[in-house]
C-alpha cells in the first residue's frame, strides 16, 4: 500500500476527533443551567463544586476551557462519576470486556453468515432458496432490534427454555474454568445472534448483489467455458471482487454494532457499556455519559480508517484516487 | 441502513437525471416499488388522520389490563387497561412528525452544502467536504443519546440533533450532481445570458440536480425512524407522546403474559421501515437506470 494514501487517510482522523471532542465539550456548555450541574451533579456540596470548577477551569475564559478538557481527555481523564465514586475510565472498564465479546462475536457471525447466505442466495439466482434468503433479509433489516429480541426471548428462552433469559451468568454458575467458559457462551448465544441478524441481512443483500454483477462478467463466462468447476467459479473467480462491497461498510457496520449493542444489553440484561450508559442516564451520571459516548465515537471513526485501509489493500485503485 | 443507501447513492450520482414522471411511472412498474408506495401511504394516512382513526385516547384506561385481542380491543389492552390499538396509531403519528422534521432539514442543509460545494469549488469545497465526512462518521444515535441526556427529552431536540447529522449523504450525491451539471449547455446559456450565481444556481441547477437527493430520503428516513424507536425503547422518547418503541418498553415487563404489546408495536416499525426501504431501493434503481 502507498505510504502517502496510509499518512493522508490517518492524518484526516485528527480534525474528525477534534470535531467529536467539540461535540462533547459544547453539550456540557449548552446544556441548560450552571456546566458546574452536568459535570457534577445535582446533589455535591459547595466544597465539591468548587474542586470541579477548579479541575475543569470553569472560570476561566471558553477556549482556555477547551484546551483544559481537551487536554483531560487526551491524558485519559474522564472525570468522575459522581454517583460511583470513582474514575469514569475505571467504571467503563469494568464492562469494556463485555461489550467487546457482545459485538466482536456479532461482527464475525454478521459477516461469515451473511457472506455465506449471500454467495448461497446468488448461486441459486430466482429460485426458492434465494426468494427465501431475499425477502427475510428484507423484513429483518427492517426489524426494530428490541422485536427481534422480544420475540427470541419469548420463543427460544421463555417458551422453549433453550437459552437463559438475562445476564452473561448463571447465579450457581461456575465461576472458572471450561465450565464458566460454557456458562457465559450459553448466555451469550441470543444476544449475539440478535444483534448480529440486521448485520447479516445487510451483508446478505451486498454480497448477493455483488456476486452476481461478478457473475455476470466476461472472465467468468472464459472460466466456465474452459471447464473450472462451478464452486471453483464463484470462490476464486467472482467472490473475492464481490466482497469489496462487503469490506466498505465494516466500518458503518461496527457504528451500527455498537448502537444496536445499547438496546440489546438493556434486553438481555448483558452487562456492558450500553447498559451503564442507559443507568448513568437515568442517574443522571454526565461524566459517564459523556465518557462512553467519546469512546465510542473515537472507536466507530478508527474502524471507518481501518476499514478504507483494508479496502485500499484490496483494491489498488483506491489508492491513487 | 446508511451503508445500503451509500451503495445506492453510487450508482446514482452519475448520468443524466430522467423528468420525474417517468421516474415515478417507472417505479410503479416494479412490485417492489407499488409495495413500498403502497406501505408508505399507509404509514402516512394512519399518521395524518390519527385522531380521527384511533378508537380510544391513547392514555385513557378503557378495557381490563393485560386483555388479549378482542372485537372491543383488537390489538388487544396493556398493563393499565389502556387500547393498543389506539397507541399504535398513534405511535404513527410521532413517527411521522419526527421522520418529516428530519427529512426537511437533512434536505434543506445537504442541498446547500451539495450546491455551494459542488458549484463553487476551490476551498470552499474541501472545507465543505472534511466537514461531511467528519458528520458522515459520527454515530447519530449516540449523539442522539447524549443531547437527551442534557437537554431531557423531547421530540423538538430529537429533530434537531438528527437532522443535522442526516445529510452528509444527501449533500454527496447533491454536489455529485452539480459538478455534471456545471458546465452543460443550459448552464453555460444561462450564464452568458448574464444570470447571476445564486440565480443558475436555483433556477437552472436545483431542479435537476435535488430528484437524485429526494429518491434517497426515503432510505435516509428508514433509518431516522428505527433510530427514535431504539430511544422510545429505552425510555428516552418523549413522554407526553405515545410512540412505537415506549409501548414496546413497556412490554418487556410482561412478555410472558402479554406477547400483544410486544408484537404489534414493533411489527408497525416493521412495516414503516420495510415500506420507506422498498421505496427507496426502486427509486434509486428507476433512477440510476438499473431496470
Amino acid at each position: 500500500m502507498t505510504r502517502r494514501y496510509v499518512v493522508r487517510r490517518v492524518a484526516q482522523l485528527a480534525p474528525t476527533a477534534a470535531a467529536i471532542l467539540l461535540v462533547g465539550f459544547l453539550l456540557i456548555h449548552l446544556a441548560p443551567g450552571d456546566p458546574v450541574l452536568a459535570l457534577a451533579g445535582q446533589n455535591g456540596d459547595a466544597e465539591y463544586y468548587a474542586l470541579v470548577r477548579e479541575k475543569f477551569g470553569l472560570d476561566e475564559p471558553l477556549l482556555q476551557q477547551l484546551a483544559t478538557y481537551a487536554g483531560n481527555v487526551v491524558q485519559g481523564d474522564l472525570g468522575t462519576s459522581y454517583v460511583q465514586g470513582r474514575p469514569v475510565v475505571e467504571a467503563i472498564a469494568e464492562r469494556l470486556p463485555a461489550t467487546l465479546l457482545l459485538t466482536g462475536t456479532a461482527l464475525a457471525l454478521s459477516t461469515l453468515a451473511g457472506l455465506a447466505l449471500g454467495v448461497f442466495a446468488a448461486t441459486r439466482r430466482r429460485r426458492w432458496p434465494d426468494v427465501t434468503v431475499t425477502s427475510v433479509a428484507l423484513a429483518v433489516h427492517a426489524a426494530p432490534v428490541f422485536l427481534l429480541g422480544q420475540l427470541a426471548i419469548l420463543l427460544l428462552a421463555l417458551r422453549a427454555g433453550w437459552f437463559p433469559v438475562q445476564g452473561m451468568t448463571a447465579a450457581d454458575g461456575p465461576p472458572s474454568g471450561l465450565g464458566h467458559v460454557l456458562d457465559v457462551a450459553r448466555h451469550l448465544v441470543l444476544p449475539a445472534v440478535v444483534l448480529a441478524s440486521q448485520e447479516v441481512a445487510a451483508v446478505a443483500r451486498l454480497s448477493r448483489v455483488g456476486l452476481l454483477e461478478e457473475l455476470a462478467h466476461d472472465h467468468v463466462r472464459s472460466a466456465r467455458a474452459k471447464g473450472v468447476p462451478e464452486w471453483s467459479v464463484v470462490t476464486k473467480h467472482a467472490l473475492r471482487r464481490a466482497m469489496l462491497p462487503v469490506v466498505t461498510v465494516i466500518g458503518g457496520r461496527v457504528g451500527h454494532l455498537v448502537g444496536g449493542a445499547v438496546v440489546v444489553e438493556v434486553l438481555f440484561g448483558w452487562p456492558g457499556i450500553g447498559r451503564l450508559l442507559v443507568t448513568s442516564m437515568i442517574n443522571r451520571d454526565a461524566p459517564i455519559v459523556l465518557g462512553i459516548f467519546l469512546l465510542v465515537a473515537l472507536t466507530v471513526v478508527v474502524a471507518n480508517l481501518l476499514t478504507d485501509l483494508l479496502y485500499a489493500w484490496l483494491d489498488p485503485r483506491v489508492r491513487y484516487r | 441502513m446508511s451503508d445500503i443507501a451509500e451503495v445506492a447513492a453510487e450508482g446514482l450520482a452519475t448520468g443524466p437525471v430522467p423528468r420525474r414522471p417517468r421516474l415515478a411511472a417507472r417505479v410503479l412498474r416494479t412490485p417492489t416499488g407499488v409495495v413500498g408506495v403502497l406501505i408508505t401511504l399507509c404509514w402516512l394516512a394512519v399518521g395524518v388522520a390519527a385522531p380521527a382513526l384511533a378508537p380510544y385516547d391513547p392514555f385513557a384506561i378503557e378495557g381490563s389490563a393485560l386483555g388479549p385481542p378482542s372485537a372491543v380491543h383488537p390489538l388487544g389492552t396493556d398493563a393499565l387497561g389502556r387500547d393498543l390499538l389506539s397507541g399504535v396509531v398513534w405511535g404513527a403519528r410521532t413517527s411521522l412528525v419526527v421522520a418529516a422534521g428530519v427529512a426537511v432539514l437533512a434536505l434543506l442543509i445537504g442541498t446547500v452544502v451539495g450546491l455551494v460545494s459542488g458549484y463553487l469549488g476551490g476551498w470552499l469545497d474541501d472545507v465543505l467536504m472534511r466537514s461531511t465526512e467528519v458528520f458522515q462518521v459520527l454515530p447519530r444515535f449516540f449523539l442522539a443519546l447524549v443531547v437527551i441526556a442534557f437537554f431531557g427529552p423531547g421530540l423538538d431536540r430529537l429533530v434537531l440533533v438528527l437532522g443535522v447529522t442526516s445529510w452528509p449523504l444527501l449533500a454527496r450525491v447533491v454536489r455529485a450532481e452539480v459538478f455534471s451539471l456545471r458546465h452543460r449547455e443550459f448552464v453555460d446559456a444561462a450564464r452568458v445570458h448574464g444570470a447571476s450565481t445564486s440565480r443558475i444556481l436555483v433556477r437552472e441547477i436545483l431542479p435537476n440536480a435535488l430528484p437524485p437527493a429526494v429518491a434517497l430520503l426515503g432510505l435516509v428516513v428508514a433509518q431516522v425512524i428505527l433510530i427514535e424507536a431504539s430511544l422510545g425503547f429505552l425510555g428516552l422518547g418523549d413522554p407526553n407522546v405515545t410512540s412505537w418503541g415506549a409501548l414496546a418498553s413497556e412490554a418487556q415487563r410482561f412478555l410472558r403474559a402479554a406477547w400483544w404489546l410486544s408484537v404489534f408495536p414493533g411489527l408497525a416499525i416493521l412495516l414503516a421501515v420495510l415500506g420507506l426501504n422498498l421505496l427507496g431501493d426502486a427509486v434509486t434503481d428507476a433512477a440510476s437506470g438499473r431496470r
